[in-house]
């Protein structure tokens, strides 16, 4: 057990990401009750993005500046993305059965995936993506990388800023009015189809945040990197509480815990040596989402916004 | 999940059904009678895209060259030889339809693939029903020909169908170990592996010899390659105290592996198969990859004699993608057919026999010439008898073969 200390800061580095795209997901489904199951492929289209403007900077350029205008790169590919999603895809299936825009959300996904694959030049497996230089942190027994500082200080920042904006800002305020209740939010003179358009854009811009982080922690970026990480971020946001974007990061690192806490320690349980490795992480994980899902249905933090009949 | 998937099956069986009728009207006018040229159809299977697509695009073009080769020198007079490239994305499922599409269609008379060995499992009994014969130019997995029960010395060989032109995992893994126990001086390993066929086979004869010569394993674990984030294992490794990690799998996983082992402070070598072996490893990987090990079958290909031409050949006829690990094998694998396919219309007074597939099959098993890897010829199992495999190691951004020998068991 002497490598717990590395392990929770594993999993905690983990769950910033699965958070940070989460957040995404619960944002939309809070005010429009659709899960936007394209969200990773929004995500995955930020990290090419990013890497986009990497290659298009001068060889040589140092990460100091590369670093702020791939951010900037990414979240504006992710935000036309997700915007022009929900201009042409969404809003016009806003009152039809709410199946419909689920199979359009999944059917989104596989165009991105295979646009990308198609058309962006050498995707079609895994892609360098650019790293910040310099050595490992060390704390005491703790190992931290110097890509993971970005996310360490980002997701933090994202929920700071994201608080703000929901309480504070007048736009943040008509997100809160039109999840509650769009019709009465209409009705108060709140302008719902572009708050629907700015619900969207931040979803898409935290996701883009996610992504270079992505790409800065591993390496690489592919176009399928949105697959498994938005089917996890969708999962965090459910086990936090569908719809509430503290719960969203909260749930994101409960199960970046979870798994690589189960991956590396339940092998060590007696007669369990079977069920441990990472593979099984992503079983645990799932177990535990339905153990939370059994006791409160409503996830952890529980669904801030008033129901619709 | 299951949603996408069941969309993604739907969209490939109706783009299937499509291709397929598209065949079938062109068929007709094919079998022209004698004097005419008849065209006979190499089917290939490889991972045309996604993360294998590096090595399934060196299996495709390599094939290709064989056939262009076979019309240019005109080696069996009156046929002209084609392929016909199909990509199961790495996926046993896709396999099965194209192994399904290819004998479909009756001008195919051999097959060179895939790369996975699961994939293979997927496709050995529709060939083998088909009499169709398959030549695999990647699959290491020993129970392909020698059955399930191959470990136990009972083996059998369940398809005969089934060719290969590579190595084992049952010799590949235990040539690792001892390498790296007796040259290297590794005496503390830790083994992952990814669960799938080809990986988890080879941790396991990996693990059998690495253990008989006297070294220790320090710990075990299994990876989701899907996944990136190998941090849990990374962290183990490290406090395991291990000298080497020894990685059954494939590079897209082992590249960003062994980043992740090097930037936590443990540096010691990953070592892996011809799975590994290859350059997008050493990029995904970048300067952590040096001083990493791979096996490989055979001879390093630009280092043989033989294979001189096959490399000025591939160059000049200005493929895209490198041939990649398996192209001397993928040529060789071709050429089999090629050479069972002129056999069988040199004994039939120069024409196809109307039983073209069981005929080539048979011939298939007995071919043997040099090829660009050396002798090829298959055993009782459907072997290659040319068990020679080579030690890699990534030394200034690429990978330098090490030592060549034959494992003795």
């Amino acid at each position: 057990m002497h490598e717990l200390p590395q392990q929770l800061v594993n999993g905690l580095l983990l769950g910033s990401m699965y958070g940070l795209v989460a957040i995404g997901y619960t944002m939309v489904y809070g005010i429009v009750q659709l899960i936007n199951f394209a969200h990773g492929e929004i995500f995955m289209t930020g990290g090419f993005g990013a890497l986009t403007v990497w290659l298009m900077l001068p060889g040589g350029t140092t990460m100091w500046v590369a670093l702020p205008l791939m951010l900037i790169g990414a979240i504006i590919v992710a935000t036309l993305i997700a915007v022009g999603a929900e201009r042409f895809a969404y809003r016009p299936l806003r009152s039809a059965p709410r199946l419909a825009p689920l199979i359009t959300a999944i059917g989104l996904s596989i165009v991105l995936q295979q646009a990308v694959w198609a058309w962006y030049p050498d995707a079609k497996s895994s892609v360098v993506f650019p790293e910040i230089p310099g050595g490992p942190f060390h704390i005491g027994s703790i190992t931290i990388q110097t890509g993971d500082v970005f996310l360490l200080l980002a997701a933090p920042v994202s929920m700071a800023f994201l608080g703000f904006f929901v309480k504070k800002t007048r736009t943040g305020r008509g997100m809160q009015a039109t999840a509650q209740d769009p019709d009465t939010a209409k009705l108060m003179g709140i302008n719902t189809d572009r708050i629907i358009t700015v619900a969207f854009a931040l979803g898409a811009t935290f996701a883009a945040v996610g992504a270079v982080a992505y790409g800065l922690k591993y390496g690489e970026v592919n176009y399928r990197m949105g697959f498994i990480l938005g089917l996890k971020a969708f999962t965090a946001a459910v086990l936090g509480g569908i719809g509430n974007i503290y719960g969203a990061m909260i749930g994101g690192i409960v199960l970046g815990l979870a798994e690589t806490l189960t991956t590396a320690y339940i092998a060590d349980v007696p007669g369990m040596s079977q069920l441990g490795g990472q593979s099984w992480g992503n079983t645990w994980a799932f177990v535990l989402l339905i153990l939370v899902l059994l006791f409160r249905p409503q996830g952890l933090l529980g669904e801030r916004v008033a129901d619709r009949a | 999940m299951r949603h996408r998937q069941l969309i993604a099956v739907t969209a490939a069986l109706a783009a299937g059904a499509l291709t397929l009728t598209a065949c079938g009207s062109r068929d007709g006018g094919n079998s022209a009678g004698d004097g005419g040229n008849t065209t006979v159809v190499i089917g290939v299977d490889a991972p045309l895209t996604g993360d294998l697509s590096a090595l399934g695009l060196g299996i495709k073009n390599s094939a290709d060259l064989a056939a262009k080769q076979a019309n240019e020198k005109k080696y069996v007079k009156g046929v002209t030889f084609k392929i016909q490239a199909l990509d199961d994305q790495a996926q046993a499922s896709s396999g099965q339809q194209n192994a399904t599409k290819l004998t479909a269609d009756k001008d195919v008379l051999g097959v060179v693939g895939p790369l996975n060995s699961s994939v293979s499992e997927s496709m050995q009994k529709v060939f083998d029903d088909a009499k169709l014969a398959q030549i695999s130019p990647a699959n290491t997995s020993p129970s392909l020909t020698q059955g399930p029960k191959w470990a136990e010395g009972q083996k059998v060989r369940t398809y005969k169908s089934y060719f290969r032109t590579a190595t084992t995992d049952a010799i590949q893994g235990p040539f690792a170990a001892q390498y790296l126990f007796n040259k290297a001086g590794k005496k503390k390993v830790f083994i992952i592996d990814d669960k799938k066929t080809y990986g988890a086979g080879l941790a396991g004869t990996f693990k059998g010899e690495f253990t008989k010569l006297g070294g220790a394993v320090a710990g075990e674990g299994h990876i989701d390659p899907e996944s990136k984030d190998f941090s849990a294992i990374v962290t183990q490794v490290k406090s395991s105290g291990a000298d080497v990690v020894y990685y059954g799998g494939e590079y897209p996983a082992a590249g960003p592996l062994s980043k992740q082992i090097k930037a936590s402070g443990a540096n010691i070598p990953l070592v892996g198969g011809d799975g590994i072996y290859d350059k997008k490893f050493v990029e995904l990987a970048g300067d952590a990859a040096t001083g990493d090990f791979s096996t490989s079958v055979g001879a390093p290909v630009e280092s043989l004699p033989s294979a001189k031409e096959f490399v000025a050949n591939y160059t000049k006829a200005g493929y895209k993608d490198p041939f990649a690990a398996y192209g001397g094998y993928s040529y060789d694998s071709a050429w089999a057919v090629i050479e069972a396919v002129k056999k069988v219309v040199d004994a039939n007074n120069g024409k196809l026999p109307s039983d073209a597939r069981a005929k080539v099959l048979e011939a298939v098993q007995g071919v043997s010439f040099d090829g660009v890897t050396g002798k090829v010829s298959f055993d009782e199992f459907g072997d290659a008898t040319n068990k020679q495999l080579t030690v890699y190691k990534v030394d200034g951004g690429e990978w330098k073969s090490v030592e060549s020998g034959t494992y003795g068991g």
